[in-house]
């Protein structure tokens, strides 16, 4: 209880900075507006339309706070408005790239520790890959996979697993080579093969250090999915939801998908973090 | 007894072990000579660096002699350890914490495809020789520094090797705990008949367990002295306070304290 009270100032401060943010950069509006129309405005009056535009430059709080209400509990989940119909369509997508690139990840992992050729090989292409700017292939995965016919989730998909299995692969190698010398050694004085190290020390050591990259892994999977969305006049979707926001100057609906989608992110970290505890509690590791 | 005590079980001829370093050739091991009989309890001791543990982990395969011989069983050390002829007690207890103490003795049975029934039945049976009958559910972390060590124990006595390697078993461990677990290594090796090579750098805890005790010195390592020990086979804790306890143990202190004369 007693963390709430500096993190409840710190979001009072964040609140009330961006009122005044908000007034700032909503007055010039008013103003214009008032001149078209040939009339004073007092500055209480300036206060108050600044935080009631349809298309604020930036919208305060309250109105975000009010559409995404609105565009959740407010309507049926079917809408073409619901931010829940659009929130589905994106976690799907997410947890299917999560699930790929976090498989690859493991693949890619297990492949490091047994083979000297893909040591020296594989993470330079990984990093290189991570390197490449997902803004600038997305588009081309969507549309040459759109040309074989996968359209939908999967391409998608693929965006997220291209960003998630990075941080699995890294933490992986990490997690697989963290037993030390010693443990090894009493591997080798029973005469373990390769296979039963892996199987009964490697892989269990490797726990640690994979919820870690996991909860890296699943943000990332978001990111990748919402971008996914965006360049492919989707229209389903948090991402396509950020766009067409962003094509009508419907700046409050932009600002309530960019909540939605945080919210999303922090609720999928909080739930591997919650099977991190409980399994790593299971296995004494915690 | 006689006869099965003059059967060597290791037996080392001029071994010699350099490690290729990255400031040059370390010589870890120079011209060791030492054959351990069967059922014996061999103590080394002597200085840090000295090769205790070279030389205990060449018996274990786990470094390679780069000259001279080393049998074990009349084996090479490889061999040997592919047969399963020793278990290998290290410093630390190195239990796996996700697995329960049963489950962490069964480890290497695991390993070695016995069957389910017999896992169990050995586990039980170790366990009970180590007097950790009853803890077998129990988690690493819900023992004792002392019983976890008990634990690593009966682990590399469960699958019958007929050697005991245990590098500083009890270094960690208090005094009072190591007097206990001291007792319990020399009823264990009254009950199983092992051999078992015990590394240690106190004196007392040398001439208290071994029935022969090798005395070694640094800069290279080698052996400096081999004491037979004349104290009988049954040894009451305070047999330490006998007349030739402390025969003994002078003489391996001037066997260190020479070993550091001639090295300086
Ligand atoms: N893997 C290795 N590579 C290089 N040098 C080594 C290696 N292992 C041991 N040495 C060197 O060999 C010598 C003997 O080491 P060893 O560990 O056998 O000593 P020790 O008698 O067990 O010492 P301590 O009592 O501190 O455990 C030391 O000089 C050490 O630095
Ligand atoms: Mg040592």
């Amino acid at each position: 209880m007693r963390s709430l009270a500096p993190i409840a100032t710190v979001l009072a401060v964040i609140v009330a900075l961006w009122y005044a943010a908000a007034v700032w950069m909503n007055a010039q509006w008013v103003y214009d507006q008032a001149a078209r129309a040939g009339v004073e405005v007092t500055f209480g009056q300036m206060v108050v339309d600044t935080m009631a535009q349809e298309r604020p430059v930036l919208p305060v709080p309250h109105q975000v706070f009010a559409e995404l209400a609105k565009s959740t509990v407010g309507m049926a989940v079917t809408s073409k408005k619901s931010l829940v119909y659009h929130g589905w369509i994106t976690i799907s997508a997410t947890l299917l790239g999560f699930a790929m690139g976090t498989g690859f990840g493991r693949l890619l992992a297990v492949g490091i520790i047994h083979n000297k050729a893909m040591d020296m090989s594989v993470m330079p292409w990984a990093i290189a890959s991570q390197t490449v700017p997902i803004l600038a292939i997305a588009p081309m995965i969507i549309v040459v996979l759109s040309s074989v016919g996968v359209q939908g989730l999967v391409p998608k998909a693929i965006i997220s697993a291209f960003l998630s299995f990075f941080p699995v692969l890294v933490g992986m190698v990490k997690g697989l080579r963290s037993p030390d010398g010693m443990q090894l050694d009493q591997l080798a004085t029973w005469n373990a093969s390769r296979t039963q190290v892996f199987w009964k020390l490697r892989l269990p050591s490797s726990m640690p250090y994979l919820f870690a990259s996991l909860k890296v892994g699943i943000a990332a999977s978001l990111v990748g999915a919402i971008v996914g969305e965006m360049p492919t006049g989707a229209v389903a979707g948090l991402g396509a939801r950020l766009l067409s926001g962003s094509y009508y100057g419907q700046t409050i609906q932009i600002w309530a998908a960019l909540f939605a989608a945080a919210i999303v992110a922090a609720s999928l970290v909080m739930i591997v973090g919650v099977i991190e505890r409980a399994t790593l509690k299971r296995m004494g590791m915690a | 007894m006689k006869d099965t005590m003059s059967q060597a079980v290791i037996e080392a001829k001029g071994v010699n072990l350099v490690f290729e370093t990255g400031d040059g050739p370390v010589q870890a091991l120079k011209d060791v000579n030492l054959v351990v009989g069967r059922g014996e309890f061999v103590s080394f001791i002597g200085p840090s660096g000295c090769g205790k543990t070279t030389f205990l982990r060449a018996i274990a395969a786990l470094e390679h002699p780069t000259g001279g011989t080393l049998t074990v069983n009349g084996m090479s050390p490889d061999e040997a350890r592919m047969s399963r002829a020793y278990g290998y007690v290290f410093q630390a207890a190195g239990l796996y914490p996700w697995r329960t103490i049963a489950k962490n003795v069964s480890l290497p049975l695991e390993i070695m495809g016995f069957s389910k029934a017999e896992q169990a039945d050995r586990v039980d049976r170790v366990l009970e020789l180590v007097e950790l009958k009853g803890f077998g559910r129990k988690f690493p972390w819900q023992l004792s520094g002392g019983m976890q060590q008990r634990a690593s124990i009966a682990r590399a006595l469960a699958f019958d090797a007929d050697i005991l390697l245990m590098d500083e078993p009890f270094g960690a461990l208090d005094e009072i705990v190591r007097d206990r677990l001291n007792e319990e290594v020399l009823k264990l090796w009254a009950r199983t008949g092992k051999t078992i090579c015990f590394v240690t750098h106190s004196i007392p805890e040398a001439v208290y367990l071994s029935t022969k005790i090798v005395v070694m010195s640094p800069r290279p390592g080698r052996i400096t002295d081999v004491i037979d020990s004349p104290l009988p086979r049954e040894r009451p804790l305070d047999i330490r306070d006998s007349r030739e306890f402390i025969e003994i143990a002078h003489r391996v202190r001037e066997g260190l304290r020479a070993g550091h004369g001639d090295a300086v």
